[in-house]
C-alpha cells in the first residue's frame, strides 16, 4: 500500500509499505478515505519529537472505511465509514475511566508522559498513522465512530482532532460571560479555539500570529481582532494597553514548540535542542494574562523541559491548564455543533491533494506557502464518498 | 465580570456559555460515558517484534504499535536510552542521537535499493577518488 513515511527532517516519502494486520482481537483495519497534515506533524517533519523512527508512518486526523474486524469486535463491520480519534485508548484503565482518553495508561509502552496517538513516533505509542491507504485501528468497538450520514467527510475528519482540541482548549480557559481571550496561533487549531471562546460567551477574542494570510482568516472565520506579532515590540505590553492595563482573562497557547519571535528561545529551542522546543508563545501567555487569570495549553512541547516564567505564574495566581483533547467525550457535542452548523469546520481546509503528493504538501504546509491552512490528503484506494444527507431532526437538547 | 458588550453579529454567541453543557467539565468525569465497552481490562497483544518499553513501568502495554522497531546501531542506541527513566534527561538525547543515526541509516539504505541513487553514490565516490588520485599526482 501507498504511506506516508519519515524518511529525515524535512523529509516524508509516499512509499509502498506492507498493509497492516490484525494483531489483537480487538483491532480494526480501515481503508483512509481522507486524512489531513495536522500543525504538530509539522515537530515530527522537522525532526524534534525523541524516538521518531525512520519508516514509521505518520497521520493521526483520518476517516475510513472498515475493511476487517478482529475477533472480539461487535461494533463495527465491515463497510462501516468512521472517523477515529487521534487518540489509542483502552476505555478501562484509570485514566479512561474518568473520561481522560488522552492519557490513556494501557496503550503506550515507551513513555508514562504520553498517552497513544496514532503515526506520533514511539514516544506516543509507536503506532502507525492514517496518511496511508490501510491502518490498524486498535479498541475498535470504542475508538472509531461512525459517520452520521449527514455529515460530509472534510467536517468527519476535521472532528478527529482539530475541533476537539480547539473546543478543549477554550474550554480548559474556563472562559465566563464577557471575558477577554487572547489565542497565540492562527493555525487550524487555534481558529478553532477562537471560534469556540464566542460559543462559550467571550466578549473580545484576540488572535496572535506572524502571517498576514493567517490573521486575515481568523477575521473572516473566527470575527476575531488580530494582532501581527512582527508589528508589534513587547506582546505582553501590547495586550496590557489593549486591555486597560490588566491583562486578557484567558490565554491560549495554539502554537507549541515551534514558536517564532523570540530569538533566544528559537536559538535554544529549535536550532540547538537544548529545550523541548521554543517556548515564546507560552512565555506571552504567562506574561499576557491577568492576575488570577487562565492558561491554556494544546501546543504540543517536548518530554524534556522549557524555560518559561513559572515564578511569575505563581505570583501571579494563575490556574495553568493543559492536556491533548479527549477528542470521545467531545464528539456527540461537537457533532451536534456541525450539523447545527455553529461550526463549519471544512471551511479551514485549503488544499485538497492526492497522498502521492505528500511531500510537496508538508514542504508547502511547514514554509507557509500558498496560502496554507489545512492539508486534505486523499489516498488513491479512498474510494467514491457519498455526499451528505440532510436528515430532518427536532432541535436538539442534548448538549451535555 | 467583565463589560457587556453587544455580540449580535458573533453567530451562535454565548451557546456553551453555561459550563454544564460543556462536555469536559468536569475535568475527571466517571463514570465515563462511553458506549461499546464490552471488557474489564483489555488481553495482552502477543509481542511479534521488539518492543521496548520505559523503566518507570513493569512491562510492556496490554496494547502498543509495531512500526518500525529498533535495529542496527540507531536500535542499539535505543536500547541503552530505555535503560535510564524518563525523568532522566539524558533517556531523551539518546533517543534523539539515536534518531540522526537512523537517518543516515535510512540514506544507507536508500542507496542500497535504489539503482539511481546508487549510481549518484558510486559517481560521487568514483569522482572524489580520482580526484584524489589527480592531485596525489600533481605532489
Amino acid at each position: 500500500m501507498l504511506a506516508t513515511t519519515y524518511r529525515r527532517p524535512y523529509r516524508v516519502r509516499a512509499a509502498r509499505v506492507p498493509e497492516p494486520v490484525i494483531e489483537h482481537p480487538d483491532d480494526a483495519i480501515v481503508r483512509v478515505t481522507r486524512a489531513c497534515i495536522c500543525g504538530s506533524d509539522l515537530h515530527l517533519y522537522h525532526g524534534l519529537v525523541p524516538d521518531t523512527r525512520v519508516g514509521s508512518i505518520f497521520g493521526h486526523e483520518f476517516t475510513g472505511v472498515v475493511e476487517e474486524v478482529g475477533a472480539n469486535v461487535r461494533n463495527l463491520k465491515a463497510g462501516d465509514h468512521v472517523l477515529v480519534p487521534f487518540n489509542v485508548f483502552c476505555g478501562t484503565c484509570a485514566s479512561c475511566s474518568h473520561e481522560l482518553y488522552g492519557n490513556c495508561e494501557n496503550v503506550n509502552p515507551q513513555a508514562t508522559a504520553v498517552g497513544g496517538a496514532y503515526g506520533y513516533s514511539h514516544t506516543a505509542g509507536g503506532y502507525d498513522g492514517g496518511q496511508a491507504e490501510y491502518v490498524r485501528v486498535p479498541f475498535a468497538d470504542i475508538g472509531p465512530t461512525v459517520i452520521p450520514s449527514d455529515i460530509h467527510v472534510e467536517d468527519a475528519v476535521l472532528l478527529t482532532d482539530v475541533v476537539p482540541t480547539g473546543y478543549q482548549a477554550a474550554e480548559m480557559g474556563d472562559i465566563h460571560e464577557n471575558d477577554t481571550v487572547v489565542v497565540f496561533g492562527a493555525g487550524p487549531v487555534g481558529l478553532m479555539a477562537a471560534r469556540c471562546s464566542w460559543l462559550m460567551g467571550a466578549g473580545r477574542v484576540i488572535v496572535v500570529d506572524q502571517y498576514d494570510y493567517r490573521l486575515e482568516f481568523a477575521r473572516r472565520f473566527a470575527q476575531a481582532e488580530t494582532i501581527n506579532f512582527r508589528e508589534v515590540d513587547d506582546m505582553a505590553l501590547h495586550l496590557k494597553k489593549m486591555t486597560d492595563w490588566r491583562g486578557a482573562d484567558v490565554c491560549i497557547d495554539a502554537v507549541g514548540c515551534e514558536a517564532d519571535g523570540n530569538f533566544m528561545q528559537t536559538l535554544t529551542g529549535v536550532t540547538l535542542k537544548l529545550q523541548a522546543g521554543a517556548a515564546t508563545a507560552l512565555h506571552w501567555a504567562i506574561n499576557s494574562v491577568r492576575r488570577g487569570g487562565n492558561v491554556s495549553i494544546v501546543g504540543v512541547y517536548g518530554p524534556t523541559f522549557n524555560a518559561v516564567p513559572i515564578g511569575s505564574a505563581m505570583n501571579k495566581g494563575l490556574t495553568l491548564r493543559m492536556n491533548q483533547a479527549s477528542v470521545k467525550r467531545h464528539l456527540p457535542h461537537l457533532i451536534e455543533h456541525v450539523r447545527a452548523g455553529r461550526l463549519k469546520p471544512r471551511e479551514l481546509i485549503t488544499h485538497r491533494v492526492p497522498l502521492e503528493e505528500v511531500d510537496e504538501a508538508y514542504h508547502r504546509f511547514s514554509a507557509k506557502q500558498d496560502g496554507c491552512i489545512k492539508t486534505l490528503l486523499i489516498p488513491p484506494r479512498a474510494g467514491r464518498i457519498d455526499p451528505p444527507t440532510p436528515v430532518a431532526r427536532p432541535p436538539s437538547t442534548h448538549l451535555h | 465580570m467583565n463589560q457587556a458588550t453587544d455580540h449580535s453579529h458573533i453567530p451562535d454567541w454565548g451557546v456553551d456559555l453555561d459550563p454544564a453543557k460543556r462536555p469536559a467539565v468536569p475535568m475527571e468525569r466517571t463514570p465515563p460515558r462511553l458506549d461499546g465497552l464490552h471488557w474489564d481490562r483489555p488481553s495482552q497483544q502477543p509481542r511479534t517484534v521488539e518492543v521496548l518499553h520505559s523503566i518507570e513501568r513493569p512491562g510492556i502495554t496490554p496494547v502498543f504499535g509495531t512500526s518500525a522497531p529498533p535495529k542496527g546501531l540507531s536500535g542499539w542506541i535505543r536500547r541503552r536510552a530505555f535503560r535510564r527513566s524518563e525523568s532522566d534527561l539524558s533517556h531523551w538525547m539518546l533517543l534523539l542521537l539515536a534518531d540522526r543515526v537512523n537517518v543516515a541509516e535510512g540514506l544507507a539504505d536508500d542507496v542500497r535499493r535504489s539503482p539511481r541513487a546508487r549510481a549518484a553514490a558510486f559517481g560521487l565516490a568514483g569522482a572524489a577518488l580520482a580526484l584524489w588520485v589527480l592531485r596525489r599526482r600533481r605532489t
